[in-house]
Protein backbone atom coordinates (compact mmCIF):
# COMPACT_ATOMS: atom_id res chain seq x y z
CA UNK A 1 0.00 0.00 0.00
CA UNK A 2 1.61 3.23 -1.25
CA UNK A 3 0.28 5.47 1.89
CA UNK A 4 2.35 3.14 3.98
CA UNK A 5 5.87 4.77 2.06
CA UNK A 6 4.75 8.60 2.93
CA UNK A 7 3.86 8.17 6.62
CA UNK A 8 7.39 6.17 7.14
CA UNK A 9 8.92 8.41 5.37
CA UNK A 10 7.34 11.22 7.25
CA UNK A 11 7.94 9.70 10.49
CA UNK A 12 11.30 8.63 9.69
CA UNK A 13 13.30 11.86 7.96
CA UNK A 14 11.22 14.27 9.59
CA UNK A 15 14.61 16.28 10.47
CA UNK A 16 15.35 15.85 7.26
CA UNK A 17 11.93 16.75 5.64
CA UNK A 18 10.94 19.91 7.66
CA UNK A 19 14.17 21.42 6.97
CA UNK A 20 13.79 20.38 2.89
CA UNK A 21 10.35 21.87 3.55
CA UNK A 22 11.48 25.19 4.68
CA UNK A 23 14.08 25.52 1.72
CA UNK A 24 11.30 24.94 -0.88
CA UNK A 25 9.60 28.30 1.17
CA UNK A 26 12.62 29.96 1.07
CA UNK A 27 13.47 29.64 -2.65
CA UNK A 28 9.78 30.02 -3.55
CA UNK A 29 9.74 33.57 -1.67
CA UNK A 30 7.78 32.33 0.87
CA UNK A 31 9.50 33.54 3.96
CA UNK A 32 7.83 36.71 5.33
CA UNK A 33 10.74 37.70 7.38
CA UNK A 34 9.30 41.35 7.74
CA UNK A 35 6.15 38.78 9.29
CA UNK A 36 7.23 36.10 11.09
CA UNK A 37 10.17 35.30 12.79
CA UNK A 38 12.21 32.32 12.26
CA UNK A 39 11.29 31.17 15.39
CA UNK A 40 7.58 31.26 14.41
CA UNK A 41 7.84 30.15 11.20
CA UNK A 42 9.76 27.36 12.34
CA UNK A 43 7.04 26.66 15.18
CA UNK A 44 4.49 27.13 12.09
CA UNK A 45 5.77 24.21 10.37
CA UNK A 46 6.24 21.91 12.41
CA UNK A 47 2.61 21.74 14.10
CA UNK A 48 1.72 21.56 10.11
CA UNK A 49 3.86 18.74 9.42
CA UNK A 50 3.35 16.48 12.53
CA UNK A 51 -0.64 17.07 12.13
CA UNK A 52 -0.47 16.23 8.33
CA UNK A 53 2.00 12.94 9.66
CA UNK A 54 -0.42 11.84 12.03
CA UNK A 55 -3.54 12.74 9.95
CA UNK A 56 -1.47 9.91 7.30
CA UNK A 57 -0.53 7.64 9.77
CA UNK A 58 -4.38 7.14 11.14
CA UNK A 59 -5.67 7.20 7.52
CA UNK A 60 -3.65 4.03 6.24
CA UNK A 61 -6.83 1.46 6.52
CA UNK A 62 -8.80 4.17 5.76
CA UNK A 63 -9.62 6.56 2.88
CA UNK A 64 -6.92 9.19 2.45
CA UNK A 65 -8.82 12.10 1.01
CA UNK A 66 -11.51 12.41 2.93
CA UNK A 67 -11.17 15.74 4.59
CA UNK A 68 -13.92 15.59 6.43
CA UNK A 69 -13.13 11.82 8.47
CA UNK A 70 -11.98 11.97 11.59
CA UNK A 71 -8.08 11.35 11.80
CA UNK A 72 -8.09 14.87 9.93
CA UNK A 73 -9.02 16.32 12.74
CA UNK A 74 -6.13 17.76 13.95
CA UNK A 75 -4.50 18.62 10.32
CA UNK A 76 -7.86 21.08 10.08
CA UNK A 77 -7.51 22.65 13.58
CA UNK A 78 -3.70 23.01 13.12
CA UNK A 79 -4.17 24.80 9.58
CA UNK A 80 -7.26 26.44 11.25
CA UNK A 81 -4.85 28.06 13.77
CA UNK A 82 -2.12 28.73 11.16
CA UNK A 83 -4.12 30.27 8.27
CA UNK A 84 -5.52 32.20 11.18
CA UNK A 85 -2.57 33.76 12.14
CA UNK A 86 -1.02 33.87 8.88
CA UNK A 87 -3.58 36.20 6.74
CA UNK A 88 -4.21 37.91 10.32
CA UNK A 89 -0.20 39.51 9.76
CA UNK A 90 -1.06 40.08 5.92
CA UNK A 91 -0.02 36.66 3.80
CA UNK A 92 -1.82 36.33 1.19
CA UNK A 93 -4.06 33.47 0.08
CA UNK A 94 -1.72 32.13 -2.90
CA UNK A 95 1.05 32.45 -0.26
CA UNK A 96 -0.71 30.21 2.11
CA UNK A 97 -1.37 27.20 -0.55
CA UNK A 98 1.86 27.46 -1.54
CA UNK A 99 3.22 27.19 1.96
CA UNK A 100 1.28 24.18 1.72
CA UNK A 101 2.16 22.98 -1.11
CA UNK A 102 6.61 23.32 -1.20
CA UNK A 103 6.03 19.97 1.11
CA UNK A 104 5.38 17.87 -2.12
CA UNK A 105 9.15 18.15 -3.73
CA UNK A 106 10.96 17.34 -0.69
CA UNK A 107 8.71 14.59 0.15
CA UNK A 108 9.02 13.35 -3.77
CA UNK A 109 12.56 13.43 -3.51
CA UNK A 110 12.78 11.55 0.04
CA UNK A 111 10.61 8.78 -2.30
CA UNK A 112 12.90 8.42 -4.87
CA UNK A 113 15.81 8.07 -2.64
CA UNK A 114 14.38 5.44 0.00
CA UNK A 115 11.61 3.38 -2.28
CA UNK A 116 13.61 0.87 -3.70
CA UNK A 117 10.95 0.04 -6.95
CA UNK A 118 12.67 -1.41 -10.06
CA UNK A 119 9.41 -0.99 -12.39
CA UNK A 120 8.21 2.53 -10.93
CA UNK A 121 4.50 1.11 -10.34
CA UNK A 122 4.61 1.79 -6.36
CA UNK A 123 6.58 4.96 -6.99
CA UNK A 124 4.25 6.25 -9.39
CA UNK A 125 1.18 5.62 -6.81
CA UNK A 126 2.72 7.07 -4.05
CA UNK A 127 3.38 10.07 -6.05
CA UNK A 128 -0.16 10.37 -6.98
CA UNK A 129 -2.05 9.56 -3.79
CA UNK A 130 0.34 12.54 -1.99
CA UNK A 131 -0.26 14.67 -4.34
CA UNK A 132 -4.22 14.22 -4.26
CA UNK A 133 -3.66 14.95 -0.61
CA UNK A 134 -1.11 17.93 -0.41
CA UNK A 135 -3.47 19.46 -3.11
CA UNK A 136 -6.44 18.95 -0.89
CA UNK A 137 -4.94 20.18 1.64
CA UNK A 138 -4.09 23.44 -0.05
CA UNK A 139 -7.41 23.51 -1.27
CA UNK A 140 -8.77 23.88 2.21
CA UNK A 141 -6.48 26.08 3.31
CA UNK A 142 -7.55 28.46 0.40
CA UNK A 143 -11.16 28.19 1.65
CA UNK A 144 -9.93 28.88 5.25
CA UNK A 145 -8.77 32.29 3.89
CA UNK A 146 -11.48 33.08 1.95
CA UNK A 147 -13.61 32.30 4.91
CA UNK A 148 -11.06 34.37 7.21
CA UNK A 149 -11.65 36.98 4.67
CA UNK A 150 -15.34 36.85 4.12
CA UNK A 151 -15.13 37.29 8.14
CA UNK A 152 -13.08 40.20 8.04
CA UNK A 153 -14.96 42.04 5.23
CA UNK A 154 -18.23 41.73 7.54
CA UNK A 155 -16.87 42.60 10.34
CA UNK A 156 -15.48 45.91 8.48
CA UNK A 157 -18.96 46.32 6.95
CA UNK A 158 -20.68 46.62 10.49
CA UNK A 159 -17.90 48.57 11.39
CA UNK A 160 -18.96 51.56 8.93
CA UNK A 161 -22.08 51.02 8.91
CA UNK A 162 -21.91 52.38 12.77
CA UNK A 163 -19.70 55.09 11.64
CA UNK A 164 -21.13 55.78 8.69
CA UNK A 165 -24.61 56.67 10.16
CA UNK A 166 -23.20 58.72 13.89
CA UNK A 167 -25.80 61.00 15.69
CA UNK A 168 -24.46 64.00 17.63
CA UNK A 169 -25.86 66.06 19.87
CA UNK A 170 -24.53 69.62 18.61
CA UNK A 171 -26.75 71.32 21.50
CA UNK A 172 -29.09 70.91 24.01
CA UNK A 173 -31.99 69.44 22.08
CA UNK A 174 -30.57 69.55 18.93
CA UNK A 175 -29.21 66.87 17.24
CA UNK A 176 -27.15 66.20 13.84
CA UNK A 177 -27.04 63.42 11.33
CA UNK A 178 -23.96 63.53 9.08
CA UNK A 179 -24.78 61.38 6.18
CA UNK A 180 -21.84 60.89 3.82
CA UNK A 181 -21.82 58.67 0.76
CA UNK A 182 -24.30 56.20 -1.28
CA UNK A 183 -27.69 55.49 1.70
CA UNK A 184 -28.98 52.23 0.38
CA UNK A 185 -31.59 50.43 1.33
CA UNK A 186 -29.57 48.91 4.58
CA UNK A 187 -28.12 51.92 5.38
CA UNK A 188 -31.28 53.74 5.44
CA UNK A 189 -32.49 51.53 7.85
CA UNK A 190 -29.67 52.09 10.03
CA UNK A 191 -29.79 55.65 9.53
CA UNK A 192 -33.51 55.88 10.88
CA UNK A 193 -33.19 53.35 13.58
CA UNK A 194 -30.42 55.67 15.06
CA UNK A 195 -31.91 58.78 14.68
CA UNK A 196 -35.42 57.54 16.36
CA UNK A 197 -33.29 56.22 18.83
CA UNK A 198 -31.59 59.27 19.52
CA UNK A 199 -34.51 61.52 20.10
CA UNK A 200 -35.48 59.08 22.90
CA UNK A 201 -31.65 59.18 24.62
CA UNK A 202 -30.66 63.15 23.93
CA UNK A 203 -34.12 64.30 24.32
CA UNK A 204 -33.95 65.91 21.39
CA UNK A 205 -36.74 68.69 19.65
CA UNK A 206 -34.75 68.73 15.87
CA UNK A 207 -33.09 66.62 14.22
CA UNK A 208 -30.59 67.95 11.37
CA UNK A 209 -30.49 65.28 8.54
CA UNK A 210 -27.31 66.66 6.71
CA UNK A 211 -26.76 65.29 3.14
CA UNK A 212 -23.97 67.86 2.23
CA UNK A 213 -22.03 64.27 2.11
CA UNK A 214 -24.24 62.58 -0.06
CA UNK A 215 -23.44 62.35 -4.17
CA UNK A 216 -26.30 61.77 -5.65
CA UNK A 217 -30.19 61.71 -4.36
CA UNK A 218 -32.37 59.47 -6.47
CA UNK A 219 -36.15 59.09 -5.67
CA UNK A 220 -35.16 55.88 -3.61
CA UNK A 221 -32.79 58.03 -1.60
CA UNK A 222 -35.45 60.74 -1.37
CA UNK A 223 -38.25 58.54 -0.49
CA UNK A 224 -36.00 57.28 2.46
CA UNK A 225 -35.41 60.82 3.53
CA UNK A 226 -38.83 62.06 3.64
CA UNK A 227 -39.55 58.59 5.43
CA UNK A 228 -36.76 59.37 8.12
CA UNK A 229 -38.45 62.96 8.57
CA UNK A 230 -41.89 61.60 8.90
CA UNK A 231 -40.93 59.29 11.50
CA UNK A 232 -39.41 61.66 13.61
CA UNK A 233 -42.16 63.82 13.21
CA UNK A 234 -44.29 61.12 14.43
CA UNK A 235 -42.37 61.23 17.44
CA UNK A 236 -42.80 64.90 18.45
CA UNK A 237 -39.26 66.39 17.36
CA UNK A 238 -38.85 68.26 13.62
CA UNK A 239 -36.39 67.37 11.30
CA UNK A 240 -34.46 69.92 8.82
CA UNK A 241 -32.43 68.20 5.83
CA UNK A 242 -29.50 70.55 5.23
CA UNK A 243 -27.22 70.31 2.72
CA UNK A 244 -29.06 70.57 -0.56
CA UNK A 245 -26.26 71.68 -2.90
CA UNK A 246 -27.42 73.10 -6.17
CA UNK A 247 -27.12 70.18 -8.14
CA UNK A 248 -28.78 68.21 -6.04
CA UNK A 249 -31.72 70.72 -5.44
CA UNK A 250 -32.11 70.86 -9.16
CA UNK A 251 -31.61 66.75 -9.66
CA UNK A 252 -34.72 66.63 -7.14
CA UNK A 253 -36.58 68.90 -8.87
CA UNK A 254 -36.54 67.66 -12.16
CA UNK A 255 -37.39 64.51 -9.85
CA UNK A 256 -40.26 65.56 -8.85
CA UNK A 257 -39.56 65.10 -5.46
CA UNK A 258 -41.73 67.03 -3.21
CA UNK A 259 -40.60 67.33 0.20
CA UNK A 260 -43.95 68.73 1.42
CA UNK A 261 -43.85 69.91 4.76
CA UNK A 262 -40.16 68.88 5.45
CA UNK A 263 -37.80 71.62 6.23
CA UNK A 264 -34.97 71.92 3.78
CA UNK A 265 -31.84 74.21 4.13
CA UNK A 266 -28.51 74.69 2.22
CA UNK A 267 -26.05 74.56 4.84
CA UNK A 268 -26.16 72.65 8.05
CA UNK A 269 -24.78 76.33 9.40
CA UNK A 270 -28.39 77.85 8.32
CA UNK A 271 -30.65 74.87 9.69
CA UNK A 272 -28.37 75.31 12.99
CA UNK A 273 -29.40 79.16 12.79
CA UNK A 274 -32.76 77.81 12.55
CA UNK A 275 -32.94 75.47 15.11
CA UNK A 276 -31.82 77.95 16.97
CA UNK A 277 -34.07 80.43 16.45
CA UNK A 278 -36.67 78.33 17.35
CA UNK A 279 -36.05 76.91 20.61
CA UNK A 280 -34.99 80.57 21.51
CA UNK A 281 -31.06 80.50 22.21
CA UNK A 282 -29.00 82.77 21.26
CA UNK A 283 -25.37 82.78 20.45
CA UNK A 284 -23.82 85.89 21.19
CA UNK A 285 -19.67 86.56 19.91
CA UNK A 286 -17.71 87.98 22.76
CA UNK A 287 -15.88 90.09 20.22
CA UNK A 288 -16.91 93.80 20.26
CA UNK A 289 -18.40 94.42 17.23
CA UNK B 1 -17.75 62.06 -18.40
CA UNK B 2 -15.23 63.41 -16.03
CA UNK B 3 -12.78 62.46 -19.27
CA UNK B 4 -15.32 65.08 -21.19
CA UNK B 5 -14.62 67.39 -18.58
CA UNK B 6 -18.14 67.13 -17.91
CA UNK B 7 -19.59 69.97 -15.46
CA UNK B 8 -20.49 68.20 -11.84
CA UNK B 9 -24.07 69.12 -12.45
CA UNK B 10 -23.98 67.09 -15.64
CA UNK B 11 -22.47 64.58 -13.91
CA UNK B 12 -24.76 64.39 -11.42
CA UNK B 13 -27.87 64.60 -13.57
CA UNK B 14 -26.68 61.38 -15.38
CA UNK B 15 -25.59 59.51 -12.66
CA UNK B 16 -28.82 60.09 -11.14
CA UNK B 17 -31.33 59.61 -13.91
CA UNK B 18 -29.36 55.90 -14.48
CA UNK B 19 -29.19 55.29 -10.88
CA UNK B 20 -33.18 55.01 -11.52
CA UNK B 21 -33.37 53.13 -14.47
CA UNK B 22 -30.88 50.73 -13.30
CA UNK B 23 -32.45 50.30 -9.77
CA UNK B 24 -35.91 49.47 -12.18
CA UNK B 25 -34.26 46.52 -14.15
CA UNK B 26 -32.98 45.64 -10.65
CA UNK B 27 -36.64 45.68 -9.08
CA UNK B 28 -38.94 45.27 -11.71
CA UNK B 29 -36.91 43.83 -14.03
CA UNK B 30 -35.04 41.06 -11.83
CA UNK B 31 -31.31 41.58 -13.21
CA UNK B 32 -30.03 44.32 -16.00
CA UNK B 33 -27.34 44.34 -18.17
CA UNK B 34 -25.95 48.28 -18.50
CA UNK B 35 -23.89 48.96 -21.70
CA UNK B 36 -21.79 52.07 -21.45
CA UNK B 37 -20.53 53.72 -24.11
CA UNK B 38 -18.57 57.43 -24.41
CA UNK B 39 -18.86 59.31 -28.12
CA UNK B 40 -16.22 61.50 -27.82
CA UNK B 41 -17.17 63.73 -30.98
CA UNK B 42 -20.30 64.82 -29.62
CA UNK B 43 -19.08 64.53 -26.07
CA UNK B 44 -22.09 62.63 -25.27
CA UNK B 45 -22.14 59.11 -22.69
CA UNK B 46 -24.65 56.95 -23.92
CA UNK B 47 -26.25 54.09 -21.90
CA UNK B 48 -28.26 51.13 -22.41
CA UNK B 49 -29.97 49.42 -19.48
CA UNK B 50 -31.65 45.88 -20.80
CA UNK B 51 -33.74 43.56 -18.58
CA UNK B 52 -35.23 40.40 -19.56
CA UNK B 53 -38.35 40.99 -17.02
CA UNK B 54 -41.53 40.95 -17.23
CA UNK B 55 -41.69 44.43 -19.49
CA UNK B 56 -44.22 47.35 -19.40
CA UNK B 57 -47.77 46.71 -20.38
CA UNK B 58 -49.18 50.41 -20.05
CA UNK B 59 -45.76 52.90 -20.96
CA UNK B 60 -47.69 56.27 -20.51
CA UNK B 61 -48.77 55.07 -17.57
CA UNK B 62 -45.74 53.75 -16.04
CA UNK B 63 -44.14 57.10 -17.53
CA UNK B 64 -46.65 59.28 -15.75
CA UNK B 65 -45.63 61.07 -12.15
CA UNK B 66 -46.85 59.15 -9.52
CA UNK B 67 -46.96 55.45 -10.81
CA UNK B 68 -45.62 52.90 -9.07
CA UNK B 69 -46.64 49.27 -8.80
CA UNK B 70 -44.10 48.45 -6.33
CA UNK B 71 -43.46 50.58 -3.30
CA UNK B 72 -41.52 53.71 -4.54
CA UNK B 73 -42.21 57.03 -5.20
CA UNK B 74 -43.32 56.71 -9.26
CA UNK B 75 -41.06 59.56 -10.12
CA UNK B 76 -38.09 57.38 -11.36
CA UNK B 77 -38.78 56.89 -14.97
CA UNK B 78 -40.45 59.99 -15.88
CA UNK B 79 -37.68 61.53 -13.55
CA UNK B 80 -34.82 60.01 -15.43
CA UNK B 81 -36.51 60.85 -18.86
CA UNK B 82 -36.46 64.83 -17.91
CA UNK B 83 -32.94 64.28 -16.25
CA UNK B 84 -31.42 62.87 -19.59
CA UNK B 85 -30.68 64.35 -23.20
CA UNK B 86 -32.09 61.91 -24.82
CA UNK B 87 -34.57 59.18 -23.39
CA UNK B 88 -36.22 55.98 -25.26
CA UNK B 89 -37.71 52.84 -23.26
CA UNK B 90 -38.67 49.62 -25.62
CA UNK B 91 -40.44 47.72 -23.92
CA UNK B 92 -42.29 44.05 -24.90
CA UNK B 93 -44.55 41.84 -22.18
CA UNK B 94 -43.07 38.95 -21.46
CA UNK B 95 -39.97 39.93 -23.12
CA UNK B 96 -38.05 42.80 -21.40
CA UNK B 97 -37.29 46.22 -21.45
CA UNK B 98 -34.64 48.60 -22.84
CA UNK B 99 -33.94 52.27 -21.78
CA UNK B 100 -31.43 53.97 -23.74
CA UNK B 101 -30.17 57.40 -22.26
CA UNK B 102 -27.60 59.78 -23.33
CA UNK B 103 -25.95 62.97 -21.02
CA UNK B 104 -23.81 65.51 -22.89
CA UNK B 105 -20.94 66.28 -20.88
N1 LIG C 1 -37.48 47.58 -16.20
C1 LIG C 1 -38.81 47.50 -15.89
N2 LIG C 1 -39.48 46.34 -16.06
C2 LIG C 1 -40.81 46.25 -15.74
N3 LIG C 1 -41.53 47.27 -15.25
C3 LIG C 1 -40.93 48.44 -15.07
C4 LIG C 1 -39.53 48.62 -15.37
N4 LIG C 1 -39.19 49.91 -15.09
C5 LIG C 1 -40.31 50.49 -14.63
N5 LIG C 1 -41.36 49.62 -14.61
C6 LIG C 1 -42.75 49.92 -14.19
O1 LIG C 1 -42.94 51.31 -14.22
C7 LIG C 1 -43.37 51.78 -12.94
C8 LIG C 1 -42.86 53.18 -12.69
O2 LIG C 1 -41.47 53.18 -12.53
P1 LIG C 1 -40.77 54.38 -11.77
O3 LIG C 1 -41.26 55.64 -12.39
O4 LIG C 1 -39.30 54.17 -11.74
O5 LIG C 1 -41.39 54.30 -10.31
P2 LIG C 1 -41.03 53.31 -9.10
O6 LIG C 1 -39.69 52.73 -9.35
O7 LIG C 1 -41.04 54.21 -7.92
O8 LIG C 1 -42.10 52.28 -9.05
C9 LIG C 1 -42.86 50.76 -11.97
O9 LIG C 1 -43.61 50.75 -10.78
C10 LIG C 1 -43.01 49.45 -12.77
O10 LIG C 1 -44.32 49.00 -12.72
MG1 LIG D 1 -37.98 53.49 -10.13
Amino acid sequence: MPVRYIHVILDNERELLLKAWGSTQAEEGLIRRDLFTEREARTQTEMLYDALSKGVKASVETDLLDPDAECWDDMRAALADVTRERTKRGVSTAEMAAFVLALKYPLFERLRTTVDDSNGKVLIDAVNQFTRLIDSVSLYTTELCISERDKTIRRQQEEMMELASPVVELWDRIVAVPLVGTLDSMRAQEVMENTLSAIVDKKADIVIIDITGVLTVDTQVAQHLIRTAAAVRLMGAEAIISGISPRIAQTMVQLGVDTGEIRTRSSLRMALADAFRQLDTDVISRIAK
Amino acid sequence: MDALGAKVIRKTRLVTAVSEIFRNGLIYGGGALVLIHCHNATRTVWIDCCDDGPGIEDMALALSDGYTSGSGLGRGLGGAKRLADAFEVLSEPGIGTQVRLAGRA
